[in-house]
């Protein structure tokens, strides 16, 4: 899940540069933009969900 | 945008007022990064603040500024879809061919450049701290300072600040003026910002932060004084930093610096009343930290359109940033098990791609607001898409050449005994119940 995070952060940049490079009209840019950055959160959500531990696996003690 | 790097003597001396205003920015952090942190680490923090800013400054001396340049230098470009792209800057090293005597009337002060970059790279690097105080190692610290100002900061600064492609989108590919920030709430925050998320993750949370049933525990800051005075000093340094930055990357006139001053004021003034409000009708009370955090996520907020937008406009950037910065620190606790003490993950990572999306939204440019708005927005996608795998991939590949988080021995002991061999506050005796434990 990590490295699927991790290319999809990357991928959704490539698309962002794509967008930029393919095609000129505000629009299509601006949508092929948006999806970029869906690419990213999404990127970005499986990232953080695999740096939760497992919890059999947290600290135990208190806090001091 | 293009500044005009042809300045005259007036313009550099009120530059050098400024940036002679600016390290109080990184004094007020480091006073609410060793306030939040607990009192058996308060001294390791201050030291690792010192630390930080030293192997910043020299780092960005060696290579650090060679790679970020200043519009107009030297760079290295890659052709892509019969664009040039400058991707990074080709400047001399260790700071050769930067002029030592006072340059003529009318010159370019590459020294003042070089004097923002030292500046702005030693606060960027602060911001990690935040997130992972109380159990990051002096040395990794060092260490990935020196990862943070010899590449990641410069490559982004060079994009934003030194002409490079992102600045240019403007000029390739019509999009407004291109990618605009004058205070930097993209190269140094949200660089700073990503690179705390990143080492986070990396070091894991605080022992006994989380129960076995991942139920976070509160574990109180030591020293609400030392916060928020530390949030009254960094609102002096951001003034200094707004004000330089604008004059230096977005050719602003020192006759509009009452303007950022003002701006600067409001946003950080309505985040902060913004954030406790939310945390007063969330808790009961509002809550001190969070309204710290506010207050430094509105100055952090307004950094990028500081110079560009009316304070009304700002006044807006600043309460929606004060609402963002209290959920998105409850959301990294609870709910994704970031341990994040400091809060710098929201101040600055959040705080500074909004501040960076503000200024498509509100600000007042002559090109088309559309096409800023996505100039502003292919500069976030590059902040998430490719400044966050970056810096994690660098402090990874350091984590396993030298392990960052601290033994489990110095985590019970404390930062400032195991690593310093003595308390910041030997003389209380309610402190020194910390050590025993």
């Amino acid at each position: 899940m990590k490295i699927a995070g991790f290319l999809l952060l990357l991928a959704g940049w490539a698309l962002a540069l794509a967008a930029l490079v393919l095609l000129a009209p505000a629009g299509p840019r601006g949508a092929f933009l948006s999806a970029a950055l869906a690419v990213e959160v999404l990127g970005l959500v499986l990232f953080a969900r695999a740096h939760i531990l497992p919890k059999q696996i947290l600290p135990r003690e208190d806090v001091n | 945008m293009t500044p005009d790097l042809r300045f005259s003597e007036i313009q550099t001396a009120v530059c050098i007022f400024f940036l002679l205003l600016a390290p109080l920015a990184g004094c007020g952090l480091a006073l609410i990064d060793a306030g939040l942190g607990r009192s058996r680490n308060a001294a390791h923090a201050m030291m690792a603040a010192l630390c930080v800013l030293a192997v910043a400054a020299c780092v960005w001396f060696v290579c650090g500024r060679a790679f970020m340049e200043y519009p107009g230098g030297i760079a290295y470009f890659l052709t892509l879809g019969a664009k040039p792209w400058d991707w990074i800057g080709a400047g001399r090293w260790f700071f050769s061919g930067l002029p030592m005597s006072t340059p003529p009337p009318g010159s370019p002060g590459a020294f003042l450049f070089a004097w923002f970059g030292i500046v702005a790279v030693g606060l960027a690097g602060l911001i990690p701290l935040g997130s992972s105080s109380d159990r990051w190692r002096l040395g990794a610290i060092c260490a990935s300072t020196a990862l943070l100002a010899g590449l990641t900061f410069p490559l982004f600064a060079h994009w934003t600040w030194g002409g490079g492609w992102l600045a240019r989108l403007g000029a390739n590919f019509g999009l407004g003026h291109g990618y605009i920030d004058a205070g930097g709430a993209g190269p140094i925050h949200a660089v700073g910002g990503l690179t705390a998320l990143a080492v986070a993750w990396i070091v894991g949370p605080r022992r006994g932060k989380y129960t076995a049933e991942g139920m976070p525990m509160a574990v109180p800051g030591h020293n609400a004084v030392l916060v928020l005075f530390g949030c009254i000093v960094a609102f002096v340094g951001w003034l200094g930093l707004n004000s330089a930055g604008a004059m230096l990357f977005a050719g602003v006139e020192p006759g509009r610096a009452p303007l950022i001053a003002v701006n600067t004021l409001l946003c950080a003034s309505s985040a902060a009343l913004m954030a406790a409000v939310v945390t007063k009708l969330r808790f009961g009370k509002p809550d001190a930290s969070l309204t710290a955090n506010g207050w430094v996520g509105g100055l952090v907020a307004g950094s990028a359109a500081c110079a560009f937008v009316p304070p009304a406009a700002v006044l807006i950037v600043g309460l929606i940033a004060g609402a963002l910065i209290p959920f998105s620190v409850e959301l990294l606790d609870l709910r994704l098990e970031v341990d994040d003490p400091g809060g710098a993950i929201s101040v600055h990572a959040v705080g500074g791609i909004w501040g960076v999306l503000a200024v498509g939204l509100f600000g007042r440019l002559e090109a088309g607001a559309a096409g800023q708005l996505m100039a502003q927005t292919v500069g976030i996608a590059t902040l998430i898409g490719f400044v966050l795998p970056l810096t994690y991939g660098l402090n990874w590949l350091l984590n396993l050449a030298m392990p960052q988080r601290v033994s489990l021995e110095g985590d019970r002991q404390g930062m400032d005994l195991h690593e310093l061999g003595a308390g910041a506050y030997p003389e209380f005796m309610t402190h020194n119940d910390d050590f025993s434990r």
